[in-house]
């Protein structure tokens, strides 16, 4: 039996079975098919660098995640397409008024999944990525803290909004069309 | 409680976050009030929509080969050469032992201090390079809370050279930290602040200088605090920043 350092066949384990979500969470960022594999390619590349200092047990996926995204940050895409969030936004742990509105069963039913990709496609990146981390990945509010380095309460709001101007882009494709 | 305030934590609910206790009395509502339950289900549907239309983008197989290929551990080809490349090693290790520790350090410290300088150049080189755009430091400091696992204390500037420009977050080897921006003679200093033991295993306790760097740095650890001063102002001017920051 071949010897191999444990640490390896730990982190090759771990981390190929997330292949495919953080590849699509990648496209989703840098809408490009290119940047995405090289950002998904140092993201590898770093988290093995990086795997003797992950305590395991705890989240590797949000691990993982974290890194990904701080990446494409520090990436020029990142840069270009990262907006400041106004601090008049982001109060933690205050609920967005519920709005009397169309039922979203009407607007759902009528949006084709092209129009709401679309409409994923144009959020700021910052409204994208949390829809795409609850929603897509199914990460729990703790789990999304984790990877954004955000309190939960600015989690909770900001998805709130996340979700309110999704519908609204919705509402104004259908309107377009 | 009405249902207006029920709806106020619908989303939390759908999304499976409420604590236990409330989970159960949320269900127990659902079930009976119709308003609650049309909404519920259409926003049920809405999540549904966007988990479908979110799993968009697939990787090629020849991406996915590429990728697990680079991380995939090297093996030893046979128990023989195993035995031999071991001995080597040993003897290399032995006769090495103490140099490979010290340009092991060495390396790695020197990863940190590019992967600053990548910072101060990459923030430089955004449209957008603070975050809080301030030149009081009771504006900027305060931004930070929350949004950092520490806190950190900011000179005061203003009788001095150097005007702060505003802050943002920063990320060094996934650490969350703090990126001051101060502008002097106009050239502009990066003042970067890191929980001190997520460095220290890379930078040592004491202060280092660097070598062979393209900006004047300074770096050193206060109050359980990491520091880099990192400019391509003048060294003195660097220093007498980092001095500032040293005297609060």
């Amino acid at each position: 039996m071949p010897e191999v350092s444990p640490q390896y066949d730990s982190f090759e384990e771990l981390a190929m079975p997330l292949f495919d979500q953080l590849y699509n969470f990648a496209h989703w960022l840098t809408q490009n098919r290119e940047e995405a594999e090289d950002l998904v390619q140092e993201t590898y590349a770093k988290a093995l660098k990086g795997f003797s200092s992950f305590q395991l047990g705890t989240n590797f996926r949000a691990w993982m995640y974290r890194i990904l995204r701080n990446t494409f940050l520090t990436s020029r895409t990142g840069l270009r397409a990262t907006t400041t969030v106004p601090l008049d936004l982001e109060e933690d742990g205050h609920d967005v008024a519920v709005e009397n509105e169309n039922p979203e069963t009407i607007l759902m039913s009528r949006a084709s999944s092209q129009l709401l990709q679309d409409a994923i496609g144009n959020l700021p990146v910052h409204f994208r990525e949390i829809l795409l981390l609850c929603d897509v990945e199914e990460m729990s509010y703790q789990e999304i803290a984790e990877t954004l380095s955000i309190p939960i309460g600015t989690v909770m709001s900001r998805l709130s909004r996340a979700r309110k101007t999704l519908r609204d882009g919705v509402r104004m494709q259908l309107q377009k069309a | 409680m009405v249902c207006e305030s029920w709806k106020t934590k619908l989303d939390t609910y759908l999304d499976g976050n409420l604590p236990d206790d409330e989970m159960r009395t949320f269900d127990a509502h659902v079930r009976t009030c119709p308003s609650c339950s049309a909404e519920a289900l259409s926003r049920v549907q809405m999540k549904r929509a966007i988990q479908i239309a979110g799993r968009r983008f697939t990787p090629s197989a020849e991406f996915r080969k590429r990728v697990q290929q680079s991380i995939a551990p090297k093996r030893q080809r046979s128990f023989r050469w195993q035995w031999l490349l071991a001995s080597v090693a040993i003897a290399v290790i032995i006769a090495g032992a103490l140099t490979s520790s010290y340009v092991g350090t060495r390396s790695a410290r020197n990863h940190v201090l590019i992967e600053v300088a990548d910072l101060h150049v990459a923030t430089l080189a955004s449209s957008s390079p603070v975050d809080v755009i301030s030149t009081d430091r009771h504006t900027v400091k305060p931004w930070f809370q929350g949004k950092i696992p520490f806190a950190f204390n900011l000179p005061e500037v203003q009788n001095s050279e150097f005007t702060l420009l505003g802050g943002r977050m920063t990320y060094l080897e996934q650490t969350p930290g703090a990126q001051l921006i101060y502008n002097v003679r106009k050239h502009h200093i990066s003042v970067f602040i890191f929980p001190e033991n997520s460095m220290r295993a890379r930078l040592g306790e004491r202060s280092i200088s660097p070598e062979k760097m393209p900006f004047n740095l300074e770096t050193w650890t206060q109050g359980g605090l990491r520091y880099f001063v990192i400019g391509d102002a003048s060294s003195a001017d660097v220093d007498n920043l980092a001095k500032l920051f040293k005297a609060v």
